[in-house]
């Protein structure tokens, strides 16, 4: 399949405002999952003006949050799909500074010394672009996200040893809960990665964090643990906005990946009740629009 | 828990009326304010030529479109979408903000810590939660961006907003030593082992 650049650019442009004002079904269902339960008059009120702005951006057509985030796409090539990868990322990232520079969004992306911001939500390795690969024939999968720095700023990573076992793991989520309090902008998904290297470990988390809700992890260990931890970081009464209440998190999600033999890995990453993504995937009919 | 309509600027007995749990909506005007404003005002020697004196100030940097100056955009910018930001981070500048500018109102998310507690109790000051992540619904209580000073910090220069109805926030801090932040961090925290125990953990 021939993949048009010149459509990649216009859909990496479209994705991102996409994705800023319309929140995916999923995670508007996690809100009404919560409510439902939500036991403290506080954390209802919050979860409320929650739910009213979802409302209100999809009435005014404006954007969900103030915070444009750093640009993320998550590239998925199927099979018999062979664009250049170097005109790839250049579309990609021309799409991205003409969203921020046409909409107009904020440019919410600094050099991380001088601070100096360009006005095009891009700089040096951002947008950040994940390439992967898939079984399905001529697809090509582009996933836009806009990830928030309030949930971003709480990210950890830990070095346990498996002398600490699985232990370090669930020990080091309720205690990064527990840290990040208010300030991750909660309800969140609290993503979890286990195993791997130091940067797999990180980037791992992050691929759980961004998540669908609902979706869960691959290995039966992983989601016997998702289930374990989603239940227990909800017992601490941290609540929406840490104001208090039962509504600390949607879920926790949990990546898991193979470690060394001398390693236990556990790295957190946090995604704001703001969950935003948005998805098109090129066919040779054309291109489809999704969460 | 009484609700409050305050119009800005407010003296030091009308800010220490508010308790926390209190609601209050604010009408007048009000300033925006971020990280790089206050690096630059307080670090590296820069001031504003706006009187904060009984004023309010979020922590946000907007979505703002630049356009001709006229009498609904005095400043020459539209608001596209404005919200607040993670108060935490800007912390070390409570202290300043009310001492040297006489701020008297902090509205954020996420809650401020216990410095700035203390700066309330001394000097009058409340921190006014705000909803985080829903600006849309927030934008609705802007009327426009009058003006904005030091604006090479662009998107984080000081904003000056015209508000109408801005709210119901939520008194979170308050002047008589009272944090919701610190309560619920306080009772988290003692739940804690509760938590491990029920997850089975043994070694921590």
């Amino acid at each position: 399949m021939e993949v048009d650049m010149h459509e990649v650019e216009e859909v990496a442009k479209a994705l991102y405002i996409r994705a800023l004002k319309i929140l995916p079904p999923d995670i508007k269902r996690g809100f009404e999952s919560l409510a439902a339960k939500e036991g403290n008059a506080t954390g209802q009120a919050v979860l409320g003006t929650m739910i009213q702005n979802i409302q209100v951006a999809e009435a005014t057509d404006n954007l969900l949050c103030q915070d444009t985030g750093v640009p993320i796409y998550n590239v998925t090539i199927g099979r018999g799909v062979c664009p250049d990868g170097v005109d790839l990322v250049q579309a990609i990232r021309r799409g991205c500074e003409r969203a921020t520079t046409e909409y107009p969004l904020r440019s919410s992306v600094v050099h991380p010394i001088t601070r100096e911001n360009n006005y095009t939500s891009t700089g040096a390795g951002v947008p950040v672009i994940n390439f992967d690969f898939s079984d399905e024939s001529d697809t090509l999968k582009i996933e836009m996200i806009p990830k928030g720095s309030g949930s971003e700023n709480k990210s950890w990573l830990k070095m346990a040893i498996p002398a600490e076992g699985v232990d370090a793991v669930k020990a080091f989520v309720v205690d990064c809960v527990l840290e990040a309090g208010g300030q991750s902008c909660p309800p969140t998904i609290v993503g979890v990665g286990v195993g791997g290297t130091a940067d797999l470990c990180v980037h791992l988390a992050k691929v759980a964090a961004t998540r669908a809700l609902g979706t869960h992890c691959a290995d039966a260990e992983g989601r016997a643990l998702e289930e374990e931890l989603s239940g227990a970081v909800n017992q601490l009464g941290v609540g929406p906005q840490g104001l208090g209440g039962d509504s600390t998190a949607f879920a926790v999600h949990v990546e898991l990946a193979a470690t060394h033999i001398t390693m236990n890995p556990v790295a957190v990453n946090m995604q704001c009740h703001s969950a935003r993504r948005a998805t098109a995937t090129f066919t040779p009919a054309g291109v489809e629009y999704g969460f | 828990m009484a609700h409050h309509d305050i119009t800005t600027p407010i003296s030091e007995e009308q800010v220490r009326a508010l308790r926390i749990n209190d609601t209050v909506s604010l009408n007048g005007t009000l300033f925006g304010i971020r990280d790089a404003t206050q690096i630059h005002m307080f670090d590296r020697g820069r001031s504003t030529r706006f009187d904060l004196s009984g004023h309010a100030v979020i922590h946000t940097a907007p979505n703002v479109r630049k356009v001709e100056k006229s009498e609904a955009n005095p400043a020459g910018y539209a608001p596209v979408c404005i919200g607040t930001t993670t108060s935490a981070r800007m912390e070390r500048f409570t202290q300043p903000l009310m001492s040297q500018y006489g701020v008297r109102i902090i509205i954020g998310k996420g809650g401020l810590m216990e410095d700035s507690l203390a700066a309330f109790q001394e000097l009058g000051g409340v921190y006014l939660a705000i909803i985080g992540g829903t600006a849309a619904l927030e934008t609705t209580w802007i009327e426009a961006i009058e003006d904005v000073d030091l604006d090479d910090l662009n998107p984080e220069s000081l904003w000056k907003f015209r508000v109408h109805n801005f709210g119901p926030l939520l008194v979170a801090m308050d002047s008589h030593g009272q944090s919701l932040y610190g309560t619920v961090r306080q009772s988290s925290r003692s739940r804690r082992q509760e938590v491990l125990d029920r997850l089975g953990v043994k070694t921590s």
